[in-house]
């Protein structure tokens, strides 16, 4: 990223160079049909998981994006999803976590 | 017939398309067009998106394929009213693409299915299927993991009330059962066609099933109704338009329950 200080009107170019780790769960819609969700459904009632129902499964992407700012790098991975990592037809996608760590970590509230 | 099959990384039934058009139809003038070729050519009559796993169906099946360089050229040519078959992966591809509506997604079995189908013949006034009869049940051979065919409940009555269905899993007499229906896919959709009917998507093989030698020659019968189509396009009844009334009729079917 290039950003400029005017400085005795001489432009000089300071590059920055954050990233940001941005993570974006990508899930199935409910009402389409999971066969991969439903196979580990069956798998986890015969290990007893009774109490466990409806198990989906979606992806986890992460992206590492060149932003000045958290909110430039989600934008950057929300227009992505839209463009290609989710399918509207049948996905929602949700960024989840911005950092500054590639570790995905303290996401649950 | 001037035919360009289209070839991504990892397509893999491109040399049986271009088997099926050159040596058995006989059209000489067909050839692969690579995906990073930013145009197919002038003149094409027929664009083929073949079968095939085009960038290890990674991310989504046919998403990437979507994005290739050639695909722009495609989506305008198909825009513009050209004519594009899509098979198997190819049909992965056009829906990715938004050049036919729906989306593939895996089989409900979990399972590669790899076998010979029943199809029934929906439409035979389309240039795709000219040489088949209405109703007419064909046997051509399905290899896929994901085929399963979804779309939501507008756009399904859509393709239904439009009559853009063109084939569905039967069986042996034609019947469109859940047994028959190798994928789970709604209403047993097999294949469909643009509203403007230039656009064909079909998870079945018809280039695998040209010769009898090979189990069945029913898939010849599409490329054979794209050449009359294209050799004398006025001699061809092709009067596919959105046919509202086939919605009242007995092909619109429910959904199969799913599990």
């Amino acid at each position: 990223m290039q950003s400029c200080v005017k400085r005795s009107h001489i432009e000089i170019p300071i590059f920055r160079n954050l990233k940001f780790f941005v993570y974006i769960a990508i899930e199935r819609k409910e009402a389409i049909l999971d066969p991969q969700g439903k196979a580990i459904e069956h798998a986890l009632g015969s290990l007893g998981f009774r109490e466990i129902e409806n198990t989906r499964v979606g992806k986890l992407v992460r992206l590492t994006v060149d932003a000045n700012s958290p909110d430039e790098a989600r934008k950057v991975a929300e227009s992505a999803s839209e463009k290609l990592l989710a399918n509207p037809i049948m996905e929602t996608f949700s960024v989840i976590k911005v950092s500054d760590s590639p570790v995905l970590e303290g996401v649950a509230e | 017939m001037r035919t360009r099959v289209v070839v991504f990384p990892g397509s893999n039934c491109d040399h049986d398309a271009m088997y099926a058009v050159k040596n058995i139809i006989g059209e000489e003038d067909t050839e692969f067009v690579w995906h990073k070729e930013d145009s197919i050519g002038k003149n094409v009559d027929l664009v083929i998106l073949p079968g095939g796993f085009s960038y290890g169906d990674y991310l989504r099946t046919g998403a990437i394929a979507r994005f290739s360089p050639v695909m722009k050229d495609v989506i305008r040519y198909a825009n513009e009213g050209g004519t594009v078959l899509g098979i198997c992966n190819g049909f992965q591809v056009l829906c990715e693409s938004g050049l036919l509506p729906g989306v593939l997604i895996r089989n409900e079995s979990l399972k590669f299915s790899c076998k010979e189908v029943n199809l029934r013949v929906e439409r035979n006034d389309t240039r795709f299927t000219t040489e088949l009869g209405l109703q007419e049940v064909i046997k051509i051979p399905i290899a896929h993991g994901e085929g399963n065919y979804i779309a939501d409940d507008n756009v399904l009555s859509d393709l239904e009330s439009n009559g853009q269905v063109l084939f569905r899993y039967c069986d042996m007499d034609g019947e469109t059962t859940r047994d028959a229906n190798p994928n789970g896919s709604l209403n047993n959709i097999a294949g469909i066609i643009s509203k403007e009917g230039n656009v064909m998507g079909l998870m079945p093989h018809p280039e695998r099933a040209c010769e009898a030698i090979l189990g069945s020659a029913d898939g010849r019968k599409i490329f054979e109704s794209l050449r009359d189509y294209f050799s004398s396009p006025n001699g061809v009844a092709v009067t596919f338009k959105a046919r509202p009334e086939l919605a009242e009729g007995s092909r619109r079917e429910e959904a199969p329950a799913l599990a």
